[in-house]
């Protein structure tokens, strides 16, 4: 284990391709590459990574990336890749078929703004435009999380109990282009954490066996419910995979749902990536005046911890949810799902959606002041906030 | 009845029957040149003692196999998606060749997956000279959907999207995977069985892109007679319409079927539902076969020392 200053793109190839080395005393690894700012870094540190057993195939676009993962992945091999924004637009039939084929593969994926207007800065609608898939998705604040997590991944999505794809995502630049010092662990220690990917139902050249073909209903209804156990499986085999992770590398990759101060707060943020870093400092600031406020930290999205989120805003009387996405005609993705979680079980809590950093805005700690004090403002819960607005600009339309 | 997916039928290792390639029950239309094909390529791979994985997007191929658990394809088989199968196959195969285990990777795909939506997947798997094996049936409609045109389409036949006739000619894609200087790229024919089966085995002594091209009969897109299938594909071979030929490494050219100088393209107009006799130009469409094959055969008489 040796620690360095690395950028979060780094830090996610890094752990890309030591999974897949790690690999090599299996059926080994192999992925299909392309590249879109701001993730390109990873795809070429994968792509000069000396792999023992491993090809990496630089395509000719998304589509084909996951394309030739797939394939790889059906033979057995540990796969993945990594994109950002339109490039997900661009792979999204196959990031779809890879969660019905069932294959454990690990994407990595960049949040960037969905163009146009052309914009790389940070915005997290283009994987949350993929939340409806069979993939469970985790959002990350840190370089550390962001190859932690990563790694994790691969345990979490190879389990017999899950084999669904995982997406790691993290904040365009403000993580992917930031350096940090990180813990890179050894490749041996990867190897002790990641055992050899034994995937039952890949094709083997002597078994007649047809995957992803026609089925009628009923066939198709069970493939999807045996997809929602998984699912809900999954709360519990992250904890196992957690836990090995911390006695592998010394080191607690994180909890699905992360809270801070929560414990008697009445005001509770909800966020993810590295606004919740920020929200974390304004909670702890607002803390020393005496405000009963906290901030919960939504890691894991899919499957959406619900009970855990419950759980932790118990003595909440009002939450803010800070989405740096916007659904059209509907809000942000993460309040939508807030909303759900306690409909039925806390319809006294005021919910109030923030629309905050779409399109790449900064979400500094003043912008989080001025929710606070917007939301303490509040009798009820209105439509979904705006902020970052400036009123006095003029924009033709 | 198709037997259960997954149950072993065969022992580990050993070659394809043809039977095991495309099993009986399966759903194709009567006359379906795919079906001929299937039953072609089994032999051919039986005869060579190979075994194969076939990678097939969205087309009448995947239809083919019918629905889970069931599957027609005696072989292990993956359904992709409608541009994918090149990409698919690209990451199997490179399992395959790290584990040096043995069987080929096949592609089987229409021409809509080939022509047109796939064709950027195909072109990069090509330069990137994959060790695949890609075969298009080339139905020259899009017979999966209901009949709409496909790039290969040739001109004057009514498609439902065409519905007066399409204006435009069939695309060249030999010509285009040629172009990528890949190992191998042939016509076959289902009227044809041995040059059928030579060229498959052309194709399994050698590495790299291969690509295979199958004139494919379509009774339900061509509005033809079941039973005239077979002899269609041999009118349009005989008359010049399909030329018979092999591209080794985009450069030498091969011809394996000359004209007979009888055979009149009328009649393959004729038998098709799809052309109207009166929206058809004899003349132009004889020296139009004249001029390609007057150019093969220049090209094949371009003898190029070969680079190693
Ligand atoms: C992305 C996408 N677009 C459209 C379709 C619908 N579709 C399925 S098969 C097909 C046509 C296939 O035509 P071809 O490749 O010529 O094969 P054939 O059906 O003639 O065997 C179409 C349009 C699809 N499956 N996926
Ligand atoms: S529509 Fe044409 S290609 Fe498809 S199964 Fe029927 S005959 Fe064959």
């Amino acid at each position: 284990m040796t620690l360095q200053v690395v950028t979060g793109n780094h830090a996610a190839g890094y752990a890309l391709s030591t999974a897949g080395e790690a690999n090599r005393t299996a059926r080994g690894a192999a992925c299909g590459i392309y590249p879109i700012t701001p993730q390109t870094e990873i795809v070429e540190y994968v792509a000069k990574f000396p792999f023992s057993k491993g090809r990496v195939v630089p395509v000719e676009s998304e589509h084909s990336a996951m394309g030739v993962t797939m394939g790889a992945a059906l033979g057995g091999a540990r796969s993945f890749t990594a994109s950002s924004a339109n490039g997900l637009a661009y792979m999204t039939e196959n990031i779809m078929v890879a969660g019905y084929y069932r294959l454990p593969i690990v994407m990595v994926a960049v949040n960037r703004t969905l163009g146009p207007p052309w914009n790389i800065w940070v915005d997290q609608g283009d994987t949350l435009m993929l939340r409806d898939f069979a993939w469970l998705q985790f959002y990350c604040e840190d370089n550390q999380e962001v190859l932690d997590t990563t790694l994790l991944a691969f345990r979490l999505a190879e389990d017999h109990r899950i084999l669904l794809p995982v997406m790691v995502c993290m904040d365009a630049f403000i993580v992917s282009h930031t350096q940090m010092e990180t813990d890179l662990p050894d490749q041996a220690q990867v190897d002790r954490f990641l055992p050899d990917l034994d995937l039952k139902h890949r094709l083997r050249y002597d078994e007649a066996r047809t995957i992803g073909g026609l089925s009628w209903p009923q066939e198709g209804l069970s493939m999807r419910l045996e997809i929602d156990e998984a699912m809900g499986r999954v709360p519990e085999v992250f904890q196992e995979c957690r836990s090995a992770f911390t006695e592998a590398f010394g080191r607690d990759p994180g909890d699905q749902l992360q809270t801070f101060e929560t414990e008697d707060a009445e005001t509770v943020i909800v966020a993810t990536g590295t606004m919740a870093t920020t929200a974390r400092e304004v909670v702890r600031h607002r803390r020393e005046a005496g405000e009963r406020i906290g901030l919960v930290k939504l890691k894991m999205f899919r499957p959406f911890p619900q009970e855990s989120l419950r759980q932790a805003c118990r003595p909440a009387s009002r939450i803010a949810v800070l989405d740096r996405n916007y659904a059209a005609g509907s809000g942000g993705v993460f309040w939508q799902d807030t909303r759900a979680a306690f409909q039925g079980h806390r319809d006294d809590l005021l919910i109030q959606n923030y629309l905050a950093g779409l399109c790449g805005g900064d979400v500094t700690p003043a912008v989080i002041e001025q929710i606070l004090d917007d939301l303490a403002d509040r009798t009820e819960a209105g439509s979904p906030a705006w902020i970052g607005i400036d009123e006095h600009s003029e924009v033709p339309v | 009845m198709s037997a259960t997916a997954g149950k072993l039928e065969q022992l580990p290792g050993l070659p394809c029957t043809e039977e095991c390639l495309l099993r009986a029950g399966n759903t194709n239309c009567g006359g379906c040149g795919m079906s001929t094909g299937l039953t072609m390529l089994g032999r051919a791979l039986r005869d060579a003692g190979e075994t194969c994985t076939l990678v097939i997007p969205a087309c009448c191929g995947i239809v083919t196999a019918g629905a889970f658990p069931t599957t027609s394809y005696g072989v292990p088989t993956v359904a992709t998606t409608f541009a994918s199968a090149p990409a698919v196959a690209s990451g199997l195969a490179s399992i395959r060749d790290l584990n040096g285990e043995p069987g080929q990777v096949i592609c089987w795909a229409g021409d809509g997956g080939t022509y047109d939506i796939g064709l950027a997947t195909l072109s990069a798997a090509a330069e990137r000279n994959e060790n695949i094996i890609y075969f298009c049936y080339d139905n020259e409609i899009y017979g999966n959907t209901g009949g709409q045109r496909s790039s290969s389409t040739p001109a004057a036949a009514h498609t439902t999207t065409t519905p007066w006739g399409k204006a435009e000619d069939k695309k060249d894609i030999v010509s285009i995977m040629a172009a990528h200087r890949i190992p191998y790229a042939a016509t076959l024919s289902i009227a044809h069985p041995e040059d059928f089966a030579d060229k498959i085995k052309q194709a399994l002594s050698m590495t790299g892109m291969r690509f295979l091209l199958i004139h494919s009969p379509c009774p339900t897109g061509w509005k033809s007679e079941p039973a005239d299938s077979v002899e269609l594909v041999r009118i349009a071979v005989n008359s010049g319409l399909f030329p018979l030929y092999e591209v080794f490494h985009g450069l030498d050219y091969k011809i394996n079927v000359e004209p007979d100088g009888t055979t009149d393209p009328a009649d393959y107009f004729s038998r098709q539902k799809r052309f109207h006799p009166d929206e058809i130009d004899l003349e132009a469409t004889r020296k139009r076969c004249e001029n390609r094959f007057n150019q093969l055969r220049a090209l094949a008489r371009i003898n190029l020392a070969p680079v190693s």
